[in-house]
């Protein structure tokens, strides 16, 4: 009983990260038609950010950790603007570029956390809190997979929020199905762009503060390696959809947990199998929108 | 071309490109500011292409030429959005609804900021959307849809509407309906209509224009073009009794 | 200009092939002669890449395909062979057409999966596939991968012509002779019927399946066909460095196969090869650079910066995409019509 906890709060924690990251994702492409190779860059830049920041504030306590935290998620949503406005936004329309550019973007940017920082992972300083163990269900659960799910229930509760009663939201949720018609209504959507951008950097950043706590380090390739599950997340999820991406997320933090657990580490290799039953399984195109 | 003709749209040389075909090509007419006028024509003539390019849903961008007036300023240069600003009311083909969102969520995006939502207007002219206000529009059968489509146009007081196919696919009784709040619309502000249903034309009366292959094949009235069975035959493949009443088709 | 484009081929044959003989030296552009080992050693990578963006090009410039799970079959080649050879025992002669073939069957699988989608669901698809891969690699179940420190090729087994500094020539040959099969090859396709409706397909594939073309038929054989060039790539490849390295099997190596190629220019026949050589060696001079003791007198930034190619090769690469997307090669064809 005890591993089984062990292993769903350890596999939502995962999935946490998952959402975080996908979060933003499947909204930039749901409605502005990016696939933002360099997605997991906005994670890199909030991972080392909040490092720097615990480096500054000796990451000791509780307090740190928060305002190092928001320091990567606001580093994070500065990266994404800035990317947003000047490399996506002279390309739009021209989806086969915008992925050419955010490939050189992904590979250039990891090169130049590796150039700043090296490429060994760098130690994450954490409030020794966050290393305590809860004892739930007679199993011992460390303190930081709860913060992650916290965290993450947080930010899914507000980003629901936003979209159900803001006008904002509104726009995206329409847009997300049907952006033409959003402009045949005489709304700017490019605004709303930015706008997702924005909040996809912002999540992607804390996840990437978070990913330190969770992984106890920061490295340069963090951003990619998880970038790819944020990936199978958005496509199993359904873009566009928060509800969808958080239980896909969790539905596979969970899955990928077991299966390494019960199957000698072969879990991550079996998400790439659910990616597969699930487009076997669903008739219709995935998101077929054909290069230019 | 401007105001003093008392036109309150004019397009001229209107041409579109898409790959290597010509969608439509230097097409040139005029909307008055009163009543309605009918883009007619067989399928693939261009009807739908030329009130896309008019609002700058172009197939492809960039593949538009020609100018577009309205009230004697030049729209053409503008996104789409700016043109709708400017007091265009679109009801698309197929309505296009957004199905996650609830019937006054669809109507709450038409608002603009600064300009009353003509709520009292739509719900008076369509009191189903009122009863339905919170049910997923996704839900709603064709001719409900249709009317929240419409209703979208309605809400801010826009100067002309663009309307396409607003009957299409819908059940007899439903065509009625649609007609009957169209002809009330229209004693109050121009309509630009795009519709195969002959009878619903005939039923709103005023000017028509038709195209064919892409060209202008045909300016008049509508009574004018109905009366001559040869000519419709010949412009819409369709015949029609020149003494035939409003009923529908 | 047909017969430019019968003598440029011709020439760049004639160089390619004259070069191992040749004693000169291009100062800054290579340290040592053209006949030195060590200049032929990035030439020679140079070709196998120049190979692998050609076939890779086939997919993406020509078909229209964005694959990002290219280097799965790559490193099918790299691994298996060496695997085969070093853990297995078996010649090289046997090993090679095993993994080339094994690639082929991989591709089959993985298309008629991936294939299910189009567009950028298809290079996420094929992302995911390729990342599987390097996972598994990494892992090294049973030991048979030897995980992140790589495999090496037993040279016991090798072709002695093959092995050692001396016969770096001749793995030169054995590349210069993958690059013209290579291109032979995806000459003939596009020469062929099917080659054309490929190019339907890249440019309007609605259109191709409304006149009653199976495309998914063509896009499969075309992924597969790619998919075992690659997988060739990778046998020279493992002979030529002496083994196999997880960076085979990184995503990091489809991203450098689109930078070349979108570099060089797509859908062109040397495009790719112009692109590849570029890429190629500026990576290999800059990481010279970067640990060289002649440029120990460099401040610690600028070393940096060169010890990550891909900082300046990126950058490189997005402001191509802004300024001329159409690639080197189409360069002079943009200014004719400018």
């Amino acid at each position: 009983m005890s591993t089984l906890v062990l292993l769903t709060v350890t596999g939502l924690g995962l999935g946490a990260l998952y959402f975080l990251v996908a979060s933003g994702l499947s909204l930039v492409f749901g409605l502005a038609d990016v696939l933002n190779f360099a997605h997991g860059l906005f994670l890199s830049v909030g991972a080392y950010a909040a490092w720097w920041a615990t480096g500054r504030s000796g990451g000791t306590t509780v307090s740190g950790l928060a305002v190092a935290l928001a320091f990567g998620a606001a580093a994070g949503t500065a990266a994404a603007v800035a990317v947003e406005r000047i490399m996506i936004r002279p390309l739009y329309g021209r989806p086969a570029h915008q992925i050419l550019a955010t490939v050189g973007l992904s590979l250039a940017g990891v090169a130049a956390v590796q150039a700043a920082w090296g490429t060994d992972a760098r130690s994450f300083r954490q409030p020794a809190s966050t290393r305590n163990v809860w004892h739930i269900a007679g199993a011992a659960v460390p303190a930081n997979r709860l913060v992650l799910i916290a965290c993450a229930g947080i930010v899914l509760a507000a980003l629901a929020a936003l979209l159900r009663y803001s006008r904002f939201g509104l726009v995206v949720r329409a847009g997300v199905h049907d952006r033409e018609m959003v402009t045949a209504l005489g709304i700017d959507v490019r605004t709303s762009f930015t706008l997702v951008f924005a909040l996809a950097g912002a999540a992607a950043g804390l996840a990437g503060g978070l990913g330190g706590i969770y992984f106890g380090a920061v490295s340069p390739d963090q951003g990619s390696a998880l970038l790819i599950f944020a990936i199978i997340v958005v496509v199993v999820g359904g873009l566009g959809s928060i509800t969808g991406t958080a239980v896909a997320a969790a539905a596979i933090g969970l899955f990928q947990q077991y299966v390494n657990y019960y199957a000698l580490g072969l879990g991550d290799v079996c998400v790439i199998a659910v990616l597969a039953a699930v487009l076997l399984a669903r008739r219709e195109r995935v998101a077929g929108r054909v290069l230019a | 071309m401007s105001g003093p003709t008392g036109q309150l749209l004019c397009v001229a040389g209107l041409t579109a490109r898409a790959a290597d075909r010509t969608l439509i090509d230097a097409v040139t007419f005029d909307v008055a500011a009163a009543g309605t006028t009918v883009l007619l024509g067989r399928n693939g003539a261009g009807k739908t292409t030329t009130m896309r390019a008019i609002l700058g849903l172009a197939p492809t961008a960039g593949a538009v030429t020609g100018a577009v007036t309205l009230d004697g300023e030049p729209i053409h240069h503008l996104p789409t959005h700016a043109r709708i600003r400017r007091g265009l009311g679109y009801v698309p083909e197929d309505r296009r609804v957004f199905p996650a969102l609830t019937v006054a969520e669809n109507l709450r995006l038409a608002e603009q900021s600064g300009i009353r939502p003509r709520y009292d207007l739509v719900y008076d002219l369509f009191p189903e959307l009122s009863a339905r206000a919170g049910q997923r529009a996704g839900t709603l059968s064709g001719g409900q849809q249709q009317m929240v489509a419409i209703g979208r146009a309605l809400l801010r007081d826009n100067r002309l509407l663009l309307i396409d196919e607003p009957t299409k696919g819908l059940a007899p009784r439903v065509v009625t309906q649609v007609a009957a709040a169209l002809e009330r619309i229209a004693t109050s502000v121009p309509i630009l209509l795009v519709e195969q249903n002959l009878a619903v034309v005939r039923r709103l009366a005023g000017d028509v224009i038709v195209l064919t292959d892409g060209h202008l094949a045909y300016t008049g009235t509508t009574t004018q073009l109905l009366q001559e069975p040869g000519l419709t035959r010949s412009l819409l493949g369709v015949a029609t009794s020149a003494t035939a009443t409003g009923a529908p088709s | 200009m047909n017969r430019v484009s019968r003598v440029v081929p011709a020439a760049a044959i004639l160089l390619a092939v004259a070069l191992p003989y040749c004693a000169l030296t291009l100062p800054g552009v290579f340290d040592s002669p053209f006949n030195s080992a060590g200049t032929l050693q990035t030439l020679t990578l140079c070709l196998i890449f120049a190979g692998l963006a050609t076939g890779y090009d086939l997919l993406f410039g020509r078909t229209g395909m964005l694959s990002f799970g290219h280097a799965l079959f790559f490193a099918t080649g790299t691994y298996l062979t060496t695997i085969l050879v070093t853990r297995a025992g078996w010649s090289l002669w046997a090993a090679a057409p095993v993994a080339i073939l094994s690639a082929g069957a991989l591709a089959a699988a993985v298309g008629a999966i991936a294939l299910r989608t189009t567009g950028v669901a298809f290079a996420m698809v094929t992302l995911a596939f390729a990342q599987a891969g390097a996972i598994a690699i990494s892992r090294n179940p049973g030991g048979v991968t030897g995980g992140s420190d790589g495999l090496s090729l037993d040279p016991a087994r090798v072709p002695a012509a093959l092995v050692g500094v001396a016969n770096t020539v001749n793995l030169y040959w054995l590349a210069l002779a993958y690059l013209v099969l290579v291109m032979a090859v995806v000459g003939r396709v596009l020469a062929s019927p099917g080659g054309r409706v490929l190019t339907a397909i890249r440019d309007n594939e609605p259109r191709v399946r409304v006149l009653g073309v199976d495309t998914r038929y063509h896009k499969l054989a075309v992924f597969v066909l790619a998919a075992i060039l690659a997988a060739g790539g990778g046998v020279v490849y493992a002979v030529a460095v002496g083994g196999a390295s997880p960076r085979a099997a990184s995503t990091d190596l489809t991203l450098s196969l689109l930078i070349m190629v979108v570099l060089g220019g797509t859908g062109t026949r040397w495009g790719p090869v112009l692109g590849a050589v570029v890429y190629v060696y500026l990576d290999q001079r800059l990481t010279d650079l970067a640990s060289g003791a002649t440029t120990a007198d460099l401040p610690d930034w600028v070393r940096r910066i060169a010890g990550q190619p891909l900082l300046l090769l990126g950058t490189g690469f997005i402001l191509l995409v802004y300024l001329a997307p159409g690639g080197l090669s189409r360069i002079r064809h943009r200014a004719t019509r400018a």
